[in-house]
């Protein structure tokens, strides 16, 4: 049986509705709200600061840290006990090594730039939503980027190529893969790709290019957050444009 | 001579005169106070509080359990607070501190001591199997006063909780249902904490205020006045006058938290 029309009836492009919004944070240098569909991914960005523990510090780059965390009552079903786990370490992992390739840690040495994820509802996608907060806070904080990130998930749900699975597709009675894919705006380069399930290479490769097809929702979205904070909201003179 | 004053010494030193940092009066909450609910889906039940740019919010999770021992017909409830590193420059990942842990027990105590909740009304079968509800409060952005924030928004997040449906015969919960039944709250404390600072009496403290304090002191009171947590902290003392006029600013400023908590969930 073929997945021809998806559970929430969008089409294999269509990403679930976005909303963005940066400086929600005050304490933070930088900050941004991200949601996609359910799920809601709030970031704060603090550093460059003094590298703790000190021995770790690098005089001739920065260090850049990320953390992700799921809200215990963040989740569907039972509530998630607070701490680190091996899925939010290994994820904060990855979302560093998704960032990495566009921040310039020449540009703080000695020092840490650390990124802080938070969710207070999920509903798949997280990863994803985190590493399109974190880009947008990292560069609301002023922290040198040679390009944006901007991240989706796709994959095969029972033989049809999807992007921006929900949990209910994730979860799909079928042959389902997931692969969260995150990318570089300009270069098209990818810098996150993991995958979980079942798919061949033929649609592999048509996931990835439904990937960077669609990814570009994201990007606009972070963009229009990122202008809208700097736009003039009063009716003085002075318009950006 | 003229010397450069640190920020907690010119706090101290305006608050002699009866002033402060921000040009409040010493018994005004700062502003906007809003508070909304339903903030986290995946949550039972959820608020979202702010007062100035202090953010925290709230999130209700529930589960069946078997019940403790000593009470076979009653629930019961649990609240933690996590002081995320997110919000604030000065919190690290990690268990929670100490300063965590006391925002999370004042609360608790304001809410269980008033009997705000009627845990017999969350039994399902005695000795076998009750509801627990688990509150957790999380800052988003603090600048100070977390304890009044997260009360309320521990408030607002009870009484946005709606229950989930259940099998009865399994005890399974079916967290992706919803029904219209609420929980059982008979009063609704609300935290309101008092510092002292050189020997001025003020609320709603700044964050650089709460580390210039001498002295404070949180009062949880219900709709009637009744008080029903109290902690004082601080390194200093308070006198019985200083405590009896605290009492009365706090019981005053309950009102008026409880107007905003009101308005904001309706």
């Amino acid at each position: 049986m073929a997945y021809t029309e998806r559970l929430d009836g969008r089409k294999a492009n269509v990403l679930r509705p976005m909303e963005a919004k940066v400086g929600i944070i005050p304490n933070a240098e930088g900050s941004a709200y991200f949601k996609i569909g359910n799920t809601i991914a709030y970031a704060a960005v603090y550093g460059p600061r003094e590298v703790f523990p000190r021995f770790m510090s690098n005089p001739k780059k920065g260090i850049l840290r990320c953390h992700y965390n799921m809200l215990p009552f963040s989740g569907t079903g039972e509530r998630i006990r607070p701490g680190n786990k091996r899925r939010s370490q290994e994820i904060s992992m990855v979302m560093q090594k998704a960032l990495l390739p566009v921040v310039d840690l020449d540009a703080f040495p000695n020092s840490m730039v650390e990124v802080y994820v938070e969710f207070p509802q999920t509903d798949a996608g997280t990863r994803c939503a985190a590493i399109s907060a974190a880009s947008m806070a990292l560069a609301e904080a002023g922290i040198p980027m040679k390009d944006m990130v901007s991240s989706v998930a796709v994959g095969q749900v029972d033989g049809a190529v999807v992007s921006d699975l929900t949990y209910e597709e994730e979860a799909f009675d079928a042959i389902v893969s997931d692969i969260p894919v995150a990318m570089l705006h300009n270069s098209k380069e990818i810098s996150l790709l993991q995958m979980d399930g079942e798919i061949s290479k033929e649609d592999l490769i048509a996931s990835l290019e439904l990937a960077k097809e669609t990814v570009e929702q994201v990007y606009e979205v972070q963009m229009k957050a990122l202008k809208e904070k700097y736009q003039f909201n009063d009716n003085s003179e002075v318009k950006e444009e | 001579m003229k010397s450069f004053l640190s920020v907690t010494e010119n706090v101290s030193h305006l608050a002699s005169k009866g002033k402060r940092l921000d040009n409040r009066g010493l018994t005004d909450y700062r502003g906007p106070i809003t508070v909304e609910t339903g903030v986290a889906k995946s949550a039972e039940g959820s608020a979202r509080v702010q007062i100035g740019d202090t953010v925290v919010m709230a999130g209700v999770k529930m589960s069946l359990e078997k019940p403790y021992n000593d009470s076979p017909n009653e629930g019961g409830i649990m609240i933690n607070v996590e002081l995320v590193p997110m919000s604030s420059p000065e919190y690290e990942p990690g268990p929670p501190t100490m300063k965590a842990v006391e925002i999370a027990r004042v609360t608790d105590r304001g809410i269980r001591e008033a009997k705000a909740i009627d845990f017999k009304k969350l039994c399902v079968k005695e000795g076998e199997l009750v509801w627990f509800i688990s509150v957790d409060i999380v800052s988003i952005n603090d600048s100070g006063n977390l304890f009044d924030a997260a009360s309320m928004a521990a408030i607002a997040a009870l009484k946005d909780t709606t229950f989930r449906p259940f099998n009865e015969k399994t005890g399974i919960v079916d967290y992706k249902g919803k029904t219209d039944q609420q929980l059982p709250i008979l009063k609704e404390p609300l935290s309101v904490t008092v510092l002292k600072v050189n020997g001025s009496l003020m609320i709603d403290p700044l964050k650089a205020e709460e580390e210039a304090c001498d002295s404070r002191l949180t009062i949880a009171s219900d709709v009637k006045g009744t008080i029903s947590a109290m902690q004082k902290g601080g390194d200093h003392t308070l006198t019985i006058d200083e405590v009896s006029t605290i009492v009365d600013i706090a019981l005053e400023k309950a009102k008026f938290l409880r107007e905003k908590l009101n308005t904001g969930i309706n």
